[in-house]
């Protein structure tokens, strides 16, 4: 481990890699600071040139320290503004927000700036632990086992989804993996399901798909609901916590930590619910006094999901590193970017491309540190970015979404895919169907298909399933994945109705 | 009908033709020897098929109770939004993407940033302009000469 922290701290700190680090962050913050941006649409517009750096260790810092930037920088619009640019820092703004109405803006920004450096640097800690532990267990991993993993991950998306979205969630995965078989396959060398269009041959382009479920919705409900972004956000001054604050949030940045990271590594969950459940549990676990203080304005309250909003980015990264699973639709985002820079991320990652991997881990020590440095004293200044009018932002956003596909595939006829997807996208948007497990299904559906494909001709046909007992155990696990919210839903119906479930 | 389930009514459509190519069509001009082997390209998407009709027809005809929270945007009073400015940026999104080749990418990235404020309620030209003519060629200098990529900067009657 101490030879990897070394390889990693000799790639991390080439000058052109601190200079990615830190032009990641500063970028990640200004853009995640613009309402409708969240990190997913920042990475997918960043990822042309991050694949065109060449140089994977060189396009991964970039990336990693834009999904850092832009996580911290959306606190900073929900703190400031009541205006969350991310949907990791909406519980941020619960108590953030009161606190900079009441003239407290300085210290609810130093209490974020601290929250999320504890949180990003214990996760980067958990990381260097747990991430070769996993993937020692990885390597005994089979194609079979590959495919009933993915599985499993597609699974887990459906186990997260809200109250009666479990369908939708899955059909919405269904719809990525259809998506995922047009084109040329890898395994066989036949045009599938192109209709004869020969732009389809390659496939849909990840970037512009990316950009039409998440940044064209997002832009297009901006121009529909105006929120009032630009005003003011009053005197920020008072940026010193006292001793006795200091001590209060101690043991919530603690646990957050932890339990964020662990939420992070999970698939398809994420920065979002980590940072909804750790306020939660903070909450229940609070004194009554303070408790009442929660939603107006308590330092807990915003400590407990700025940390642990940004150890749960840390974790995400642990299957995706490890397994070569992404765990959300960023990590999915940055897996295709990795592919894309023929790096293929899996238990082989930490001994092919050792300074990869370690490199990562190493620059988000380096990143933390440079937001932490950044957010103190640049905040006010960086915060006049929001003060652009609505009217010029819009038009700037779609053009950026245009270039982001443009640039993907070179080709005119994208953008106009682009557009058709993005209807589609805000039309699902509008029904509420989930859009991020689309984005996650098409981008394992290639990788699940092949797996598949390999375990079927080793085994000479279906076979595998019950001769492998992983594989089996894998599949029953993403069966009752798939089974417990609606069994849990089902409960809850026969409980409201009145029917007694005994004691 | 709620908008969810027409939307998985046109689902339930799309996965029947994706269904009818993989099981009857697709088969047919594969070479022989790929015809003994335990996995064909249509297996996959046969198998997904069957998923996406199973799951489209759960939504369809409601089996899971969903709930009718109001997301962001309440799509039953679309009117009560700025429709107009949505569909006409849109609109502009298609025509940029339309006139890109011809018109030369300054050209008509300046059109589209200038139009798209003045859609939404922009009057002051003599910012709008000069903001979006530097955008475009600060962009159009990263994309050709940082990033390699060829974008016909000018229109197509000059050069190249």
């Amino acid at each position: 481990m101490l030879e990897g922290i070394l390889i990693g701290l000799q790639t991390a700190l080439s000058l052109q890699n601190l200079l990615m680090v830190i032009g990641g962050c500063l970028i990640g913050t200004f853009i995640g600071m613009l309402p409708g941006l969240g990190p997913m649409s920042i990475i997918a517009i960043m990822i042309p040139v991050a694949i065109s750096l060449g140089d994977p260790s060189a396009a991964l810092i970039l990336l990693a320290g834009v999904y850092y930037g832009a996580i911290f920088g959306g606190s900073t619009s929900s703190i400031l503004l009541n205006a969350p640019g991310v949907a990791g820092t909406v519980a941020s703004a619960f108590d953030g927000y009161p606190m900079a109405r009441q003239g407290k803006a300085g210290k609810a920004l130093t209490i974020a700036a601290i929250a999320s450096f504890a949180g990003g640097t214990i996760g980067a800690l958990l990381l260097m632990i747990f991430a070769p532990m996993l993937s020692s267990v990885a390597l005994l991993f089979h194609s079979a086992e590959y495919f009933g993993l993915m599985i499993v991950g597609l699974s887990a998306i459906a186990a997260f989804a809200g109250n009666g979205q479990v369908a939708k969630a899955l059909l919405m995965t269904v719809l990525g993996l259809i998506m995922a078989t047009v084109g040329l396959g890898s395994l066989f060398n036949m045009p599938r399901f192109t209709g004869g269009v020969m732009e389809l041959q390659s496939g849909f382009g990840f970037v512009t798909l990316a950009m039409a479920m998440f940044a064209l919705p997002e832009a297009i409900f901006l121009v529909l609901k105006p929120k009032n972004v630009g005003d003011d956000g009053g005197e920020i001054k008072d940026l010193r916590i006292t001793r006795a604050e200091a001590r209060a949030i101690a043991p919530v940045i603690c646990r957050q930590s932890v339990q964020g990271f662990f939420i992070g590594v999970l698939p398809g969950a994420g920065a979002t619910i980590a940072s909804f459940l750790g306020y939660a549990v903070e909450r229940n676990l609070a004194s009554k006094e303070e408790q009442a203080e929660f939603g107006k304005g308590s330092i807990k309250g915003l400590a407990a999901p700025e940390t642990a909003n940004n150890a749960a980015c840390t974790g995400s990264f642990v299957p995706l590193l490890t397994l070569g699973i992404p765990g959300s639709g960023t990590t999915a985002i940055l897996l295709g970017a990795l592919i894309a820079l023929n790096v293929t991320p899996g238990p082989r990652l930490m001994i092919d491309d050792p300074q990869i991997f370690w490199a990562v881990i190493m620059s988000m020590f380096i990143g933390n540190l440079v937001l932490l440095v950044l957010n103190l004293p640049l905040i006010p200044y960086i915060a006049k970015v929001l003060a652009i009018p609505r009217n010029y932002l819009i038009p700037f956003i779609m053009f950026f979404t245009l270039m982001g596909a443009y640039i993907g595939q070179n080709n005119a006829t994208e953008l106009l895919l682009l557009v058709g997807f993005g209807i589609c996208g805000i039309a699902l948007k509008f029904a509420n169907f989930p859009l991020p497990p689309l984005l996650i299904g098409f981008i394992l559906g290639g990788m699940m298909e092949d797996n598949f494909a390999r375990a079927v001709q080793l085994y000479g046909g279906l076979s595998f399933i019950w001769e492998r007992p992983m594989t089996l155990g894998l599949l029953i696990i993403a069966v009752i994945l798939i089974l417990l919210p609606s069994m849990r839903a089902m409960n809850a119906r026969i409980r409201a109705k009145g029917v007694a479930d005994g004691d | 009908m709620a908008l969810d389930r027409w939307i998985a009514l046109i689902l339930l459509s799309i996965c029947f033709l994706y269904g009818y190519v993989a099981w009857f069509t697709m088969d047919g001009n594969l070479a022989p020897f790929m015809q003994r082997k335990p996995i064909w390209p249509s297996t996959f998407p046969k198998i997904l098929s069957v998923f996406g009709i199973i799951l489209s027809l759960a939504i369809l005809l409601g089996f899971e109770k969903s709930d009718d929270t109001v997301g962001e945007i309440d799509y039953r009073r679309l009117t009560d939004y700025k429709l107009g400015q949505a569909i006409l940026m849109l609109a502009l999104m298609v025509a940029y993407a339309l006139c890109l080749r011809s018109l030369g990418f300054l050209g008509s990235t300046t059109a589209f940033l200038v139009l798209g404020s003045f859609i939404l309620g922009e009057r002051k030209f003599h910012i709008m302009v000069p903001i979006s003519l530097t955008t475009a060629v600060v962009v159009w200098y990263l994309v050709q000469e940082v990033l390699g990529i060829f974008l016909r900067p000018l229109p197509f009657f000059m050069g190249v």
